[in-house]
């Protein structure tokens, strides 16, 4: 065999494995998104949605419970972490835009996106769980916005840059003080952008379990006092697929297929605007 | 460069409230940072620092508590997960940007991005109830028979086969870290200029030479970069191992074994601590997983950081 024969044949051999490779990850996508959407879709009841959960061995329970909770406490995440992301953005990209201090604090937040959510619970816990000594729904949002604060503040920075400098020169050139220009002019030009940001990081920890575990803990019961523990979907879809029976594991896949779908419908429609708006 | 009207009040309050809100990051770390070592404290000062990583003790009963044993397990999942995932991954990537047809490109990049999306819950349980059984039943055993003879790689196959194991972990948080790796090779590849690419197939370069020894060592900074942001990604997974490592506070040679992560630990222990020396000390593995992530998430940005100058010039 010559040398040219077997530098092709390596060349296929190699460019094969690769194919392969990319096939694998389409096969696994298909296999658990199927597989989540197949058993869930079985146990998408009424009853899963409009009844509270109900002891073992009575049928009929749902998990209405772990729905509102889910809802309460992402909401208020959002609430506290939205805000504060992008005020500390618009810092970075605006008033300290090119100086030492913002490369730094872009370069902290990008590490915080990464840092594992469950130390930001234990955190949490420490701060908010054991001085006021019972679980609580406040420090399960508060350990979802710490999570959520350095992505919206990252996307926030980014799509503020993006936003041209001579047309902040225009509004300056009217007279107008700077905090004007952001608020009308910049924010205005960076809206999808921001939004996009928002949804994504919506999208990344609706599904986050671990920060929840030992923050707003879990309830049997339906709760909307965020002073004390509230049910999720995702720490019950924990406490429900370790648990003995089968009931508890078909409202697990109900509940996984529930947030599965709202996480990747969130995650399409944010590339779509991406794609949309800056394509 | 704007500079701050001092003399505009609503002016100067926004700039400070912004700069208070960005600085909340910074605080954030320190202060995480701070409680964390305030907490184990107690941990701290009763087994020290080299005691505490060295012993393999895990005793609630005794109250004799040490990291060895979940450090082994983060490690060696996080490992063999990387092992795994990166040459998959960059697979993926070289099959994106040189074989694929162009109109495969965009569906291809949407399921990788779909695959990152998915919450690591939804992992976790689908290993349980799905990959967990088909590792027990069909796969473990596969290996047994096949390699399980050899003198020292077969120590690692040891065992019975139950799906619920470093293995199984392993494979799990494979599946989500490769669609990240990919998505971060793909787009160093993208950077290879294609001036340089098309010089060497002039010279008669096949593909195959043209990815080893143009596009690698051309993109290779952000390629480690992005490995090490997946290694950094694996170590403080939480749930996606949760339901499939066992937390069993043991080491091991077999990976068919049950075993103990930091982060597993976390979760199915920290409820349940009912002394304060042992949550102090589930507070200890906190901060050790923290700091470790830290630094290897930092490592993974300067890489990151080089890269981009490189290519920015």
């Amino acid at each position: 065999m010559n040398i040219d024969q077997k530098r092709r044949i390596e060349s296929v051999a190699a460019l094969t494995l690769s194919t392969l490779a990319a096939l694998a990850g389409m096969f696994w996508l298909v296999f658990i998104l199927g597989d989540v959407l197949v058993r869930g879709i079985g146990a998408l009841t009424p009853s899963l949605f409009l009844n509270d959960p109900t002891p073992p061995g009575v049928t009929g329970g749902g998990l209405r419970n772990a729905f509102i909770g889910q809802l309460m406490i992402i909401g208020s995440a959002t609430l506290i972490g939205v805000p504060i992301g992008i005020l500390g953005g618009t810092f970075l990209a605006e008033y300290a835009r090119g100086t030492r201090a913002a490369r730094a604090i872009s370069i902290l937040a990008d590490i915080m996106v990464s840092v594992p959510a469950i130390v930001v619970g234990t955190f949490v816990y420490a701060v908010m769980v054991k001085p006021v000594g019972h679980f609580n729904g406040w420090a399960g949002a508060a350990a979802l916005a710490v999570i959520m604060i350095p992505v919206v503040l990252r996307t926030t920075e980014d799509m503020l840059s993006l936003v041209p400098w001579t047309l902040r020169e225009a509004a300056f050139a009217l007279g107008a003080p700077y905090y004007k220009v952001i608020i009308q002019v910049v924010y205005r030009g960076a809206a999808t952008g921001i939004l996009t940001g928002i949804l994504l990081s919506i999208a990344r920890v609706a599904g986050e379990a671990a920060p929840l575990l030992f923050t707003s803990f879990n309830n049997s019961f339906l709760s909307t006092d965020m002073r004390g523990p509230i049910a999720s979907l995702t720490t019950t879809i924990f406490q429900y697929a370790m648990g003995p029976y089968e009931e508890w594991h078909i409202q697990a896949w109900g509940a996984s297929f529930v947030i599965t779908v709202f996480i990747l419908l969130i995650t399409i429609v944010g590339r779509l605007i991406i794609k949309w708006r800056y394509k | 460069m704007p500079i701050i009207d001092k003399k505009n009040p609503v002016d100067f309050a926004f700039s400070l409230i912004t700069a208070l809100a960005s600085s909340l990051v910074v605080m954030l770390v320190i202060g995480i940072l701070i409680v964390l070592i305030e907490e184990s404290s107690l941990a701290i000062s009763r087994f020290g620092v080299i005691n505490f990583l060295k012993s393999t003790d895990w005793n609630p009963v005794k109250e004799s508590f040490g990291a060895a044993t979940t450090i082994f397990g983060t490690v060696v999942t996080t490992v063999l997960s990387l092992a795994i995932a990166v040459p998959v991954a960059i697979g993926i990537a070289i099959f994106v940007t040189e074989i694929s047809p162009n109109f495969l490109k965009g569906p291809i990049g949407i399921a990788i991005e779909l695959l990152a999306a998915i919450p690591s819950i939804i992992y976790g349980m689908w290993g349980l109830f799905t990959l967990a059984p088909i590792m027990s039943k069909y796969i473990e055993p596969a290996l047994q028979k096949s390699i399980g003879f050899l003198p020292v790689v077969g120590m690692l196959f040891k065992g019975t086969p139950m799906g619920i194991d470093m293995l199984t972990a392993s494979v799990i948080l494979s599946i989500m870290i490769i669609p990240f790796t990919a998505s971060i090779s793909r787009d160093a590849f993208n950077l290879t200029p294609a001036v340089v690419k098309e010089s060497a197939y002039a010279i008669g370069a096949t593909k195959w030479e043209v990815v080893k020894n143009v596009v690698l060592p051309y993109s290779k900074l952000a390629v480690f970069g992005g490995v090490t942001l997946s290694l950094g990604r694996a170590l403080g997974e939480t749930m996606a191992v949760a339901f499939v490592l066992g937390n069993n506070h043991q080491i091991t040679a077999s990976l068919l074994d049950a075993a103990a992560t930091i982060t597993v630990s976390l979760a199915n222990e920290f409820t349940e601590a009912d002394t304060d020396l042992y949550l102090s000390s589930l507070f200890y593995l906190a901060l050790i997983l923290f700091i470790m992530s830290f630094v290897v998430l930092a490592i993974a940005k300067i890489f990151l950081l080089k890269a981009e100058r490189r290519y920015s010039r």
